[in-house]
């Protein structure tokens, strides 16, 4: 019988996970496997990597994806133009080709002798081989480093959290390894106990009819980009900071940029949500 | 028991194989589920799923393999009843907790139906009756490890309640979903190539110049990658088509936003074009067809959006046009031949399923155009891989 496991992460203070959430991320940390969270935008994923780290009191390493980054980025950077540099203009040692070695967030992650959080943010970014080139490194967590003949394993097996917007169909490879989770959108509940953290000293009356008006803005069908939480939290800070009561709201919608960024939405807001057909 | 759930997802589509189930018994063997049903359905779910897109499969599966566990939800109305307006359920001390010894599906439904019987009243707080704040294992708003919530609302919500909400449909691949997605599909018809002036450094050849100039640096620059694709929309609008517009809508504006094309034009027509297209929904603007074909070398890609319902005439008829003020010299069929002669990369995409293509004029059409594929997101994406295909086979 393998030793019986005990669950550690269970959201913080200011995080509030959902149970299965708590048990996605206990499972991934427990196996080792990277855990791919995908959602809504706003629904926090991101936020979920600080928060994993602060509740297991461990160091976050975050790795922003760009379309132009490589996977070899992650790893290890050979500055080669600076060798080039020092050795035209005779400065520093340039024999010492480590010096210009500079270990990425996954081989920081790999080198540090306690475990650490890697977030590899938005991979859906970079360019569609770029998972396929980490398939062995998040596999065996070690790589090689051809210009100095040093191997990089890890010591302690990282927990590596990536997020992604599915922009980018990721490979079936690169998704085999992972553990997946859905962000799936609060229900009005649980909205209400994330509420509670972002402001809580806000009375209950005004964010149950900001809520009413969140989820009947997010009902209609004609909005494009739908209102997400962390715009609701921005929203009733601004209301609290506007002083405006429950009871306007239910005439009319103040601060509406803040939930809405498209000019389209804000008109078909502006119109009553008439049915305006194209054709 | 558990292979066969492998093999059931297998067979509802979900891409699952011994690895990932060697996995699943590993996080097992762990201890993660822990008896709890509910918890093996999130844990099975985040294993076996690749994207949210296989949930509703997974739901389904997880249903229907689950289905003789679930229990006899059907209840007398008089014991809804009871249950109505529960009490909270009162706190429970540790040893109390762990005295309410967790039973197996079997015995607590065998234990269920017996109580079903006996029971003739309501009962809040106990510990045996169907009652609600209390400790038996049936009722709701109570707590008990194993219990079968009665009717009222779930406070913590089981794996087959969850399974049955079905809440992930909306994200099934073969709906259409939102712009986005259309976006991204269609960003896959990307032709890159290098043009134009050079403006970006090129380092492999800078290293190469370099190199021959006996490592004094000499750097070489080179055209930035663009996009060369250009598409043209040809869209059905009005008539049988109304019911489609909110589809062909999102394809719209999901084409429209994109900065995937080099170039993008699109007309509109009615049931089938003529001597002219139209560049306005209302089909008040119109430019005549042979200009376009004038305007438009064959390398753009069309993309044809239509139901091709009509009535056959409209296309093998002189003067056969839905439209009395069209009065076409030639017949419907001649001009499609004539668009997709001129543009050899076409594909047409149908808002109806495909049940219903039997139809003369959509026969007819097809004849023409072979490629067509319903609207959905794997239409469309069937559709992107066909376009290329044509282009390949083009440029050899």
């Amino acid at each position: 019988m393998s030793p019986q496991y005990v669950p550690s992460f269970q959201g913080t203070h200011s995080y509030i996970a959902s149970p299965e959430l708590q048990e996605i991320v206990n499972v991934a940390c427990d196996l080792g496997r990277p855990l791919l969270i995908r959602g809504e935008p706003g629904t926090g994923k991101t936020v979920l990597a600080t928060a994993v780290a602060e509740a297991l009191s461990l160091p976050l390493l975050s790795w922003h994806i760009k379309s132009s980054t490589k996977a070899q980025d992650g790893l290890y950077v050979y500055d080669t133009v600076q060798r080039l540099n020092d050795s035209r203009f005779g400065s520093g040692d340039v024999n010492d080709i480590k010096k210009y070695i500079k270990l990425g967030p996954l081989g920081q992650a790999f080198r540090s002798p306690e475990r650490s959080i890697v977030l590899i943010d938005e991979i859906d970014k970079a360019d569609l081989e770029f998972p396929n080139d980490l398939l062995h490194e998040l596999d065996a967590m070690s790589f090689f480093i051809p210009e100095t003949g040093e191997t990089i394993k890890a010591v302690q097996r990282p927990i590596i959290i990536i997020t992604s917007n599915a922009e980018k169909e990721l490979p079936d490879a690169f998704l085999r390894r992972c553990v997946f989770h859905y962000i799936s959108f609060p229900e009005a509940e649980e909205m209400k106990s994330i509420l509670k953290v972002h402001h809580p000293d806000v009375e209950g009356k005004l964010i149950s009819q900001c809520l009413v008006r969140f989820y009947w803005l997010r009902d209609q069908l004609e909005i494009r980009k739908k209102p997400s939480t962390s715009e609701l939290v921005d929203w009733i800070g601004a209301l609290v900071r506007g002083g405006i009561d429950a009871a306007r709201l239910e005439k009319d919608l103040p601060f509406l940029g803040v939930l809405l960024k498209k000019e389209s939405d804000l008109q078909a807001f502006r119109s009553g949500f008439r049915k305006n057909s194209r054709y | 028991m558990f292979i066969n759930f492998l093999y059931q997802l297998r067979s509802y589509g979900l891409k699952v194989s011994a690895n990932e189930w060697l996995v699943l018994l590993e996080a097992l063997d762990r201890g993660h589920a822990a008896e709890s049903f509910t918890r093996f359905y999130y844990l099975a779910r985040a294993i076996c799923c690749r994207t949210e897109l296989d949930y509703d499969a997974y739901d389904r599966c997880f249903l229907a393999f689950f289905e003789g566990i679930a229990g006899d939800t059907h209840l007398k109305e008089q014991m809804d009843e009871w249950l109505k307006n529960a009490k909270l359920p009162r706190p429970l001390s540790e040893a109390e907790r762990d005295a309410l010894k967790t039973m197996d599906l079997e015995s607590l439904q065998k234990m269920f139906e017996e109580r079903m019987k006996e029971q003739k009243e309501r009962h809040d707080g106990g510990n045996k009756w169907v009652g609600t704040g209390g400790t038996s294992p049936f009722g709701n708003n109570g707590f008990h490890p194993s219990g079968i919530r009665v009717g009222g609302e779930g406070q913590n919500k089981s794996a087959m309640q969850i399974a049955s909400q079905r809440q992930f449909q909306n994200l099934r691949r073969d709906l259409i979903l939102d712009t986005r997605q259309i976006g991204l599909a269609l960003r896959k018809l990307r032709h890159w190539g290098r043009e134009g002036l050079p403006d970006e450094l090129d380092i492999d050849s800078s290293i190469e110049a370099t190199g021959k100039n006996a490592g004094d640096i000499q750097l070489v620059f080179r055209p930035e990658r663009k996009n060369h694709l250009k598409l043209l929309l040809l869209m059905d609008v009005g008539g049988s088509m109304t019911y489609h517009t909110q589809v062909c809508e999102q394809l719209f504006s999901a084409a429209h936003q994109s900065g995937h094309f080099k170039e993008f034009r699109h007309y509109y027509f009615h049931n089938c074009p003529y001597d002219d297209l139209y560049t306005d929904v209302d089909q008040n603007e119109s430019i005549p067809t042979k200009e376009v074909l004038l305007k438009h070398d064959p390398s753009w890609m069309v993309i044809w959006v239509g139901d091709a319902a009509m009535n056959p005439a409209e296309l093998t008829e002189v003067g056969g046009a839905i439209d009395y003020f069209q009065r076409n010299q030639e017949p419907g069929l001649q001009w499609i031949m004539r668009i997709k002669k001129h543009f050899p990369f076409t594909v047409w995409l149908n808002p109806e399923p495909p049940a219903y293509w039997m139809r003369t004029s959509n026969q007819m059409i097809r004849q023409v155009i072979p490629d067509m594929y319903p609207m959905s997101i794997d239409g469309i994406e069937q559709a992107v891989v066909s376009l290329k295909k044509q282009k390949q086979r083009g440029r050899t």
